[in-house]
C-alpha cells in the first residue's frame, strides 16, 4: 500500500518549506494518474512519481538538483563531471528492459515500466560520498533492490549479483574511447545486495531520475562509494563467483571491490578521512560505512577492515 | 616613399599582453562572482589555477620559438613576463591547494608529500620554479654571468615535464590532456636542442 501521510514524517526537518509545499501540490496532483512512463520523444522530460516519502531522519540539508544533475561521474557521457549534464540528453530511456539471469529460477526480460508498477516505490533521502572525496545528499526515489532479488528467486548457489550498465556508443559518446572496459561494470556479494539500505533508484527529487544521474534505473548503496552504484542498469546476473568491477580492473590497487567507505584506508593517491560536502566550504569527517556502519556493519564481520575499500 | 610601417605603440602593446596574461585568473574571478565555479569551486578552481600554470610554462617556452621562426622577434621582450605569469598561476595553484583545500592542514599536507608522488613532485617543480621567478629581476640577473643565467633557466625545461608528470598521476583514468601536455613539453625541447648544441660550434654573439 502507498502511505502518503505517514504521521512520522521527518521529511519536512530537511527540506525547505517551498520544495516540501510544491511536492505535497504535485503528489495530491498525480494520486490518481498512476506512473506516467517518460514518452521516447522527450526522454530528459522529469515525470513526477508516485512515493511512500522518507521514513529515516537524517538532519542534513539535501544538496540543491542543480548540483545533484550537474556535477557528477558517468565516464559514460565523457570524463568532466559537466559532460553527463551535457550529452546524457542522447540516451533513449524508453523502451527499456534488464536482462535478469544466471543463478536465479525466473530469468529473463523485464522492461523498466512493469518493475515501476510492481513495486512500491519510497523515498530514502541519503548521504552519497565519491571516492574522490566530496558527498553529497541526496532524495532518491526507488524500490529495494531484494524486491527484485525476492521476485526472480535467487538459486541457492548464487552468491554474487553482477550490474551491467548499457553499452552503445550511438548515444553514449564517451564510450568511443577506452577510458575504461566497456560496458562499465559492478558487483555486490548476495548479502549486500538484499540489504534493506540497498535501492534500485528510478527517481531523484520526487521526479524520475534525470538521464545524467543514471535513468531509468540505477543502484545506490549508501555505504559504498559512489562508483558502486552503477547507472543505467541493462543486466542484471547471478553468480556463484565475485564479479569483476570496472574500477578495479583498472586499477585493482586504487579500487577494491567492496568499495565501502572507509576514512581509514587512503586511496593511493589521496586521504579518504575527509570529505569536502558539495555547498560547503571546509571539509567535515568521513564516517566509517558513511555513516551507515549500525546498519551494516554486521555484514563484514570477521573480515580484515583494510581490505573494506 | 611611403612612410615605413608604424610599430604598434609599446604602451598599448605591452597593456595587451598583460591583459591576456591576467585573462584566466579574470575569468576564474567573474565565475566567482556569477556562480559559475561548478558544485565544486574548491576543486575547479585548484585544477583551473594549475592547468593555466602548465599552460603559461608551454607558453614561455613556445615564445622563443615563436619569436625565430614567425618574424615576430618583439615577441622576446614579453617572456620574462609570461615566464612570471606561469609562476603566479603556479603560486595561486600551491597556495589553493594548502590554504583552502588543506585548510593549512600542516600534518596532513606533511603526509601528502611525503606519501603520495604527484604531490611530491609538484612541490618540487614549485621549488625549482622559485629560483627562475627570483632571478628574472633585473638587478639579480646583473649579477649573474649570462651564460649562468641561461643555464640556470633551461630548468624550466625539467619544469615542465615535472609539471606534466605531476597532472598525469592525478588523473583517475583519462589520461588524454596530460599526454596532450606531455606531446606539448617533448615537441618544444625537442625544437630547442639543436640551437643548443649549435650553439657551442658557433662563436658567441
Amino acid at each position: 500500500m502507498l502511505i502518503v501521510n505517514a504521521p512520522d514524517l521527518r521529511d519536512r526537518d530537511v527540506t525547505d518549506h517551498g520544495l516540501y509545499l510544491k511536492r505535497r501540490q504535485f503528489m495530491a496532483g498525480v494520486a490518481g494518474l498512476g506512473l506516467a512512463a517518460c514518452s521516447g520523444s522527450s526522454p530528459a522530460s522529469a515525470t513526477a512519481l508516485r512515493f511512500r516519502p522518507n521514513r529515516m531522519p537524517i538532519d542534513e540539508a539535501r544538496t540543491p538538483l542543480d548540483d545533484v544533475t550537474g556535477y557528477n561521474n558517468f565516464y559514460e557521457f565523457g570524463t568532466g563531471k559537466e559532460d553527463p549534464a551535457k550529452y546524457a540528453g542522447m540516451m533513449r530511456t524508453r523502451p527499456w528492459t534488464i536482462v535478469v539471469d544466471g543463478l536465479c529460477d525466473r530469468p529473463g526480460r523485464y522492461a523498466i515500466d512493469d518493475l515501476i508498477k510492481r513495486f512500491p516505490l519510497e523515498e530514502r533521502i541519503y548521504r552519497m560520498r565519491c571516492v574522490e572525496a566530496w558527498s553529497m545528499v541526496i532524495p532518491w526515489v526507488g524500490f529495494p533492490l531484494a524486491s527484485l532479488i525476492k521476485a526472480v528467486g535467487p538459486r541457492s548457489g548464487a552468491k554474487f549479483v553482477a550490474f551491467e550498465t548499457l553499452r552503445d556508443p550511438r548515444q553514449m559518446p564517451g564510450q568511443r574511447s577506452s577510458v575504461i572496459q566497456w560496458p562499465y561494470r559492478e558487483g555486490l556479494r548476495l548479502d549486500e545486495a538484499l540489504h534493506p539500505l540497498t535501492l534500485l533508484a528510478v527517481g531523484l527529487y520526487g521526479q524520475t531520475l534525470p538521464n545524467q544521474n543514471g535513468a531509468p534505473i540505477r543502484l545506490v548503496v549508501p555505504w559504498k562509494y559512489g562508483f558502486k552504484g552503477i547507472k543505467s542498469i541493462v543486466r542484471i546476473r547471478f553468480t556463484d563467483r565475485r564479479p569483476q568491477t570496472s574500477w578495479q580492473m583498472l586499477a585493482p590497487r586504487e579500487y577494491g571491490f567492496y568499495g565501502n567507505v572507509n576514512p581509514a584506508v587512503d586511496h593511493p593517491r589521496w586521504s579518504q578521512a575527509k570529505e569536502r560536502r558539495i555547498g560547503e566550504f571546509f571539509r567535515r569527517k568521513t564516517l566509517p560505512f558513511n555513516g551507515y556502519g549500525e546498519q551494516v556493519a554486521g555484514l563484514y564481520r570477521g573480515l580484515d577492515p583494510r581490505q573494506l575499500y | 616613399m611611403a612612410a615605413v610601417k608604424r610599430p604598434v605603440r609599446p604602451a598599448l602593446e605591452s597593456a595587451l599582453v598583460w591583459l591576456l596574461c591576467a585573462a584566466p585568473l579574470l575569468l576564474i574571478l567573474w565565475w566567482g562572482f556569477t556562480g559559475g565555479l561548478t558544485a565544486n569551486p574548491v576543486e575547479f578552481v585548484l585544477r583551473e589555477l594549475g592547468l593555466w600554470g602548465l599552460r603559461f610554462l608551454c607558453l614561455t617556452l613556445a615564445v622563443t620559438l615563436l619569436a625565430r621562426y614567425s618574424g615576430m622577434p618583439r615577441l622576446m621582450r614579453f617572456r620574462r613576463r609570461i615566464g612570471l605569469w606561469a609562476f603566479a598561476y603556479v603560486t595561486l595553484h600551491l597556495l589553493t591547494y594548502l590554504g583552502v583545500a588543506h585548510e593549512f592542514d600542516w600534518a596532513e599536507i606533511a603526509t601528502d608529500i611525503a606519501k603520495r608522488p604527484y604531490i611530491t613532485i609538484g612541490m618540487g617543480a614549485f621549488a625549482l620554479l622559485v629560483p627562475l621567478a627570483v632571478t628574472s629581476a633585473d638587478a639579480v640577473r646583473r649579477k649573474l654571468k649570462p651564460r649562468s643565467w641561461r643555464r640556470l633557466h633551461r630548468l624550466v625545461y625539467l619544469i615542465a615535464a615535472l609539471g606534466v608528470v605531476h597532472y598525469f598521476l592525478l588523473v583517475k583514468a583519462d589520461t588524454r590532456s596530460p599526454l596532450l601536455y606531455g606531446a606539448i613539453v617533448t615537441a618544444l625541447l625537442a625544437a630547442r636542442i639543436p640551437s643548443w648544441t649549435g650553439a657551442r660550434a658557433r662563436p658567441a654573439r
